[in-house]
């Protein structure tokens, strides 16, 4: 199987590094090797933050991501300043409702889905960072739909069980998009 | 066993209670206040004791204090921190004393910044604080290893009655992988008889001090010392090999570095390059004898650190200047990417190097 060499990025409070630990704990369930790495400058308050997630069956060398095949952009200077670096036929998802444009390059795989708007009409304020996951996981087949229930249970904690059905229709909101 | 998903910093703290540390004493620092947060939550329910000092001053002091008594004592820092420990851990070292404190390296000098640094090299190796003294230095690479190293360090460091210190750095402290974490193997704690524990009126006190005003003394004292860090030398020193069986070139790094140096490895080789890594896992001691080996059969070694070249110091020792010795170094708290590293192990492979690399 590929490896993914995943860079979610955003503002800091958008739920990068959650949106990053629900898939790394994907890959885990699969008994494939993982690593998850965040930026921890002070982009963590205010700014960009980005993650580095990486699937692969292969023991991980470097967990800095810089060549992604997945890019998940939730805002428009994530995905000015990582574009670029998207590996070729590798996929970029942008959140359309905050960002205004499309990609310039056209060797690779554009997902564009409104995930701000999506979460805000549907009562999921605060998660569209899982509904940019969902449409990533669907598209790009990080795990299969049956290993996200698992996966959602270790990533979100015993004491904040409450917010288990919330993420999971967020993410099965993008996970069905335009499906 | 299960696997767990933990951050470098959350392992660290975990494998020291699992080792039977319930002592803590540290100041809060990027990128290393995990291990402390961690440690403030668990140690309270194991029946240890979590204190945040006043100071990285005052934290050692109370690691010198809390060892003197014969119990596993933690604390933690990150490079501006670990400098204001200085003094102490001399005076643990002086003391003979027995701890493991934590370096999560971050960019220097000053106050630098709080990105991923190994500029702390000299300082762990060399210069941890005034006079004659040395300490154990180990260097994890990986998540796991920040347990397991953990462990070990407290194993040596009453084996051998002198500091121990992980050093790790921004990416290791922050990163998560799964591990599985497995409590060290039943064993009698060491035995510390010359602990400062009460003497129940029943022996001689036993008197932990650094002192020595007669000079014939504290040589003797200091002698005895070095013949010990002799025999460790000879025994204790790890590393880790990769692809060295027909390596030309021969990459050095430890910690963060050697993962990315095995990426650029891979690189290399599908080009037809053929480059190993020699990884230190201690760092003091140095594995020299591996290095040693390594030079009678390849061309040229490379240095990767994220320093302007420390550790190179020790690769051109062990090698004695037998094969170039190239240096690839970022500083500041910037990463190598490895299409940097894969260019100079280009160079070394073709010989094609500028002057200023060397």
């Amino acid at each position: 199987m590929n490896a993914f060499n995943i860079l979610i990025a955003g503002f800091g409070g958008q739920g990068v590094l959650f949106a990053g630990k629900f898939i790394v704990y994907a890959g885990l369930i699969q008994g494939r090797q993982v690593s998850w790495l965040p930026s921890y400058g002070p982009e963590m308050r205010g700014g960009t933050a980005n993650c580095s997630v990486i699937i692969s069956d292969e023991p991980i060398g470097s967990p800095i991501v810089t060549k992604p095949n997945i890019l998940i952009a939730m805002n428009l200077p994530s995905l000015d300043r990582y574009e670029d670096s998207v590996e070729e036929s590798g996929l970029a998802a942008s959140d359309s409702s905050l960002i205004p444009r499309g990609l310039h390059r056209t060797d690779i795989q554009g997902v564009f889905i409104p995930a701000s708007s999506l979460a805000e009409e549907n009562g999921l304020k605060g998660l569209s960072n899982m509904i940019m996951v969902g449409k990533a996981i669907r598209e790009a087949g990080i795990c299969t739909q049956g290993e996200i229930a698992e996966a959602m249970a270790k990533t979100v904690p015993e004491r904040k069980k409450s917010l288990f059905d919330s993420n999971m229709r967020a993410v099965f909101l993008g996970y069905n998009y335009g499906r | 066993m299960e696997k767990v998903l933990m951050k470098g910093n959350e392992a660290i703290a975990e494998a020291a209670i699992m080792a039977g540390c319930r002592h803590f004493f540290g100041y809060p620092i990027t990128p290393q206040t995990e291990v402390a947060a961690y440690m403030s939550k668990r140690l309270p329910q194991v029946g240890g004791v979590y204190l945040q000092a006043e100071s990285e001053i005052a934290s050692i002091n109370m690691v010198l204090g809390a060892s003197s008594a014969g119990v596993r004592v933690l604390t933690s820092s990150s490079s501006p921190g670990i400098s204001l420990m200085s003094e102490g851990l001399s005076y643990i070292a002086g003391c003979d004393l027995p701890a493991v404190l934590v370096n999560i390296q971050r960019g220097g000098p000053g106050l630098g910044g709080i990105q991923p640094s190994q500029a702390d090299y000299y300082q762990a190796t060399r210069s941890s604080g005034h006079g004659d003294f040395r300490i154990l230095v180990l260097a994890p690479n990986s998540v796991q290893e920040m347990a397991d190293l953990t462990m070990k360090a407290f194993d040596l460091a009453d084996k051998h009655r002198m500091p121990a210190m992980i050093l790790g750095d921004g990416i290791l402290g922050q990163m998560m992988e799964p591990i599985v974490l497995s409590a060290p193997e039943e064993q009698k704690p060491a035995e510390k008889p010359w602990a400062a524990t009460g003497t129940g009126g029943t022996r001689k006190k036993n008197i932990i001090n650094s002192l020595y005003l007669q000079p014939d003394q504290l040589e003797r004292k200091n002698l005895e010392r070095y013949e010990r860090y002799k025999a460790i030398s000879e025994s204790e020193a790890m590393y880790e090999e990769h692809l060295m069986d027909d390596a030309d070139v021969v990459l050095v790094a430890y910690g963060a570095t050697s993962r990315i140096c095995k990426n650029a490895i891979s690189m290399a080789r599908s080009k037809g390059i053929k480059a190993g890594l020699i990884r230190p896992v201690t760092l003091w001691p140095f594995p020299e004898k591996a290095l040693a080996n390594a030079s009678c059969r390849a061309k040229s070694f490379v240095c990767v650190e994220m320093s302007m070249g420390q550790m190179i110091d020790d690769v051109k020792l062990a090698v004695k200047c037998s094969k170039p010795v190239y240096f690839c170094g970022r500083t500041g708290g910037m990463v190598h990417s490895p299409e940097e590293i894969l260019k100079k192990i280009e160079d070394a492979n073709g010989g094609v190097i500028n002057e200023h690399c060397i």
